[in-house]
């Protein structure tokens, strides 16, 4: 099964994150595909490179990186919501005239294009929120 | 399924504003609507309200985006179904919401309303009926 997966809750806060992860994770140890996450409304904030958790808890940002490098999987996470959040890549902060960029390795910025496009491509779009 | 065409559910829960959730799903459907897709919109529980008349967001500094939901034809977005016990629960009725049309171009360009109101149950048919549910 090729599943797309949302996130729409911001890290920490929210256990939304951190339940798409553990899906994630079953279910490609499970054999399925997951060729894509997109992140929505606060769900964005997972991809800063600048959060610093606690060293005995979990690292988000990071959890998620390694499921890109491991298995291909994309992260996409909306510019939209992004920019209102400032969640900026490198190009982005040059064209917006901005002096720091944040989006953690393995996530990509791009447009809302991309969450239909998973719907239309997958079997089953799930999302993770509130 | 026919040509890669799915039908696309956008269910909106949530008041127009308080949190961001109603904005941001209007964005989507707007996006959304450049993909040739079967798309349909539910209104349901405080989401409502998002529909209602005379909105005026001046007090609270944020920008009325209802104006946007009558563009929605526009776009071919002509399906926003609405639950009925949800608008009683809130003492609304159809009056109290926006008036909604979209043109039909295979009926001499009449204008329908997009708004349709349904019970709980035709509403929970609705749901089953769709491949994609996004939920705001």
């Amino acid at each position: 099964m090729k599943f797309g997966i949302v996130v729409s809750e911001g890290p920490y806060t929210h256990q939304a994150s951190d339940s798409a992860y553990h899906f994630v994770k079953a279910a490609l140890e499970a054999g399925h595909k997951v060729p894509r996450v997109f992140f929505y409304h606060d769900g964005v904030n997972v991809a800063t490179s600048l959060s610093v958790p606690p060293q005995d808890e979990r690292n988000i940002q990071q959890q998620w990186s390694a499921i890109a490098k491991d298995h291909g999987v994309d992260l996409v996470v909306c510019i939209a919501a992004a920019q209102r959040r400032g969640m900026l890549d490198e190009n982005e902060a040059k064209r917006q005239g901005k002096d720091a960029h944040n989006i953690a390795e393995g996530f990509r910025i791009s447009g809302l294009g991309q969450l239909i496009e998973m719907g239309i491509e997958t079997d089953r779009l799930m999302t993770f929120g509130d | 399924m026919e040509d890669d065409v799915k039908k696309f559910l956008y269910v909106n829960r949530k008041a127009p504003y308080g949190t961001i959730y109603a904005l941001e799903s209007l964005e989507v459907v707007l996006i959304g609507a450049a993909f040739d897709q079967d798309v349909s919109l539910a209104f349901l529980d405080d989401g409502v309200f998002q529909l209602t008349k005379s909105q005026d967001t001046k007090e609270i500094g944020v920008k009325n985006f209802s104006p946007t939901f009558r563009a929605l034809g526009d776009y071919e977005v002509t399906k926003l179904y609405v639950e009925k016990e949800s608008l009683d629960e809130r003492g609304l009725t159809l009056d109290d919401l926006q008036e909604i049309t979209w043109e039909d171009e295979d009926d001499d360009y009449e204008e329908k309303p997009s708004i349709r109101i349904v019970t709980r149950a035709e509403m929970a048919d609705v749901m089953a009926d769709q491949d994609v549910i996004l939920s705001f």
